[in-house]
């Protein structure tokens, strides 16, 4: 019983024990450290499953760390949000992990090996220690764990260009962790407390204040940077380009829902929604913005010509849904962006280990290069086609559900003129989605032009219809996020439920 | 820096004296001002100074990457591991006052001591580290 009420910590504390250790023993075997990351993510996944059913029992878990009360000391706090956010995370940081064998051992050198596990476990315990933290500057901490081990892991790709995203994303990144930290020692100046639910008690007294005022912007663009929130998503494309495949895979997955938790937790959590309409439109821009991703981001996906980089700025786009959800403040459309959380890692992981299934087999991240792949990789192409499927918003997947709650949300909140903004969002990513699926299984409807402007296209022609699938170790992971883009489509009570009561919480604060 | 002998004397005689600072500093964290951060910072610097002196060569020859690997993680364990036995213990995590060392007071000092050794032990070897990766053009 002693252990149950250690897990808020212990999920932390477990997965960065096992990351020192992966470097330590790493030496002894080549499968050591990725049986010790598949494993201990694993076990997260398990906690984080028995802290939800905790959650949904009891109400919310507080955890003293050193046994100091809060606010004094930090405090773990784990509600609905923090909860479900938590389940996705280390779910698709288990998936990600099983899938990474085979990937890793082609794209990350011998001898960095180890070294790259030990990272992505660190990223994995600061994304999670964003998620669980109750204390405003601890937010801050593990933020900078997770981003300074996300810049090693991008800088670990093969190409040189590797190097350059990933510098580029040190330097915005750190804007934005700067701008945070700013915004962080504004509201402690003016309340003299870090503790979130304090905060939040004592804001509403100075929301006249100037000081609280500057600090919600510098937390405005900092979050909006660290989330590539449209324009700020610069970083994004490249990062996710050169990264190795499993990197692009749990970045994509993870990283920007953490930073749209975190935003959330901030704006609607320490700041009150109250504040955010009547002292200053922060809501207003953040509807602009949102809507602007979502078509920019779209349209910029179309332009594309790397598959990886396609899915960056569809991800873009895919970030823009979930902070206009959010920044509506309506419950319906909260609860499509909080459940656009789970869908979108589901969706856009499934997207990138399809990818990272091509380079293992192929080498190619050309658009073009796909071509008649259909016949080569069935099973990957029609996990790639159940994704896409799901990104385009099409009924009885996951996509579906959340676009379905956002709009429902903008009618509720009277600002029907969202609703076509939604559906030029979906009928854009229907464009870039169908350019591949049409690429993939009817190469012969597409004029020779088209394909023949890239040095991926010779590679094809020579084994073109020859079925070289690619191995079950990485295919099954693939698969399932695939076949959970359609359960949750279909039966979607059980997320829908957790969502509700978080956007309810998250609203009537 | 082979013809300047003065340097290499210098700061081969002051090597010790830095790390027993470094030590002490250490020592002193939960008692005063000082720490597991400053006193690992200044462990790390007479290892610096010993290579600025000496060069790269000599420096690995002194401290290889192995080691520091290892002990780099080590420092991290210690801290972490003290978390765990509060937990074992039956406190909350780093409870130190928990920890089985006789009265609570002398267990929160130990508990404090012990982590502030593996925070010295993992940032002077970071430092170190960082310092051997920038210099080395490769």
């Amino acid at each position: 019983m002693k252990f149950i009420q250690e897990l808020p910590v212990l999920i932390i504390v477990i997965p960065l024990i096992f990351a020192l250790i992966i470097p330590l023993v790493g030496r002894l075997n080549r499968l050591i450290p990725w049986i010790i990351s598949s494993t201990i993510t694993f076990f997260c996944f398990l906690i984080s499953i028995s802290l939800l059913m905790t959650v949904l029992d009891t109400g919310k878990i507080s955890y003293w760390l050193g046994g100091w009360e809060p606010p004094w000391g930090i405090e773990y706090a784990i509600d609905y949000l923090n909860a479900f956010v938590l389940v996705v995370v280390s779910f698709v940081a288990f998936i990600v992990s099983l899938y990474s064998r085979r990937s890793v051992e082609l794209e990350i050198n011998e001898d960095k090996r180890s070294v790259f596990y030990c990272v992505y476990m660190l990223f994995i315990t600061g994304l999670m220690g964003i998620v669980i933290t109750g204390d405003i500057f601890n937010i801050y901490v593990f933020l900078e764990i997770s981003s300074l081990s996300g810049y090693a892991l991008i800088a670990m790709g093969r190409k040189r260009e590797a190097l350059v995203a990933s510098y580029n994303y040190l330097i915005l990144g750190t804007i934005a962790a700067t701008f945070i930290l700013i915004g962080i020692g504004y509201i402690y100046m003016a309340t003299g407390t870090l503790n979130i639910a304090d905060l939040q008690e004592r804001l509403p007294a100075l929301f006249h204040s100037k000081m609280v005022l500057v600090a919600l912007g510098f937390f405005t663009v900092g979050l909006s940077l660290k989330l590539a929130l449209f324009p700020l998503h610069t970083w994004l494309p490249g990062a996710y380009a050169y990264a190795p495949s499993v990197v692009s895979c749990i970045m994509a997955a993870t990283a920007t829902k953490v930073g749209v938790y975190a935003m959330l937790r901030i704006i609607f959590g320490v700041f009150r929604i109250e504040f955010d309409i009547h002292f200053i439109p922060i809501a207003n821009i953040l509807i602009v913005i949102s809507s602007m991703a979502i078509i920019v981001g779209a349209a910029l996906a179309i332009t594309q010509t790397n598959l990886k980089r396609m899915l960056a700025y569809s991800s873009v786009g895919q970030i823009g849904y979930i902070v206009l959800g959010a920044v509506l403040a309506d419950q319906e459309a909260m609860t499509g962006s909080v459940i656009h959380i789970l869908n979108h890692a589901l969706m856009k992981g499934a997207l990138f280990m399809v990818v990272g299934c091509i380079v293992y087999k192929t080498g190619i991240e050309d658009i073009s290069g796909l071509r008649g792949m259909g016949k080569k990789m069935p099973f990957t192409m029609a996990a790639f086609t159940i994704a896409g499927l799901s990104m385009m918003g099409v009924p009885l997947t996951v996509g579906f559900v959340s676009k379905w709650y956002i709009a429902i949300g903008a009618l509720n909140a009277e600002m029907w003129y969202l609703i076509p903004v939604i559906i030029t969002g979906s009928l854009l990513s229907a464009v870039y989605i169908w350019r591949i699926i049409a690429n993939i299984y009817f190469p012969d409807e597409l004029p020779e032009h088209e394909l023949q402007y890239t040095d991926g296209g010779a590679e094809i022609t020579n084994h073109k219809s020859q079925y070289s699938e690619a191995p079950w170790s990485m295919l099954g992971p693939t698969m399932a996020l695939a076949a959970l883009c359609i359960y949750f489509g279909i039966s979607a009570t059980a997320p829908l439920y957790i969502a509700e009561k978080a956007a309810v919480m998250l609203l009537q604060q | 820096m082979k013809e300047h002998i003065i340097v290499r004397i210098v700061s081969k005689f002051f090597a010790p004296f830095i790390q027993l600072y470094a030590l002490y500093v250490i020592a002193h964290g939960d008692l005063g001002p000082g720490g597991g951060f400053q006193g690992g910072v200044i462990l790390g610097a007479s290892m610096i100074l010993y290579v600025i002196a000496f060069g790269l060569d000599e420096g690995r020859k002194r401290l290889s990457q192995k080691v520091s690997d290892v002990f780099m993680s080590t420092g991290a364990l210690i801290y972490a591991g003290i978390g765990i036995f509060c937990i074992l213990a039956g406190g909350a995590y780093l409870e130190y006052a928990e920890l089985p060392l006789g009265s609570h007071h002398l267990a929160s000092h130990l508990g404090m001591y012990g982590i502030e050794i593996g925070v010295g032990i993992t940032v002077a070897f970071v430092m170190i580290t960082i310092f051997f990766e920038t210099a080395q053009n490769k």
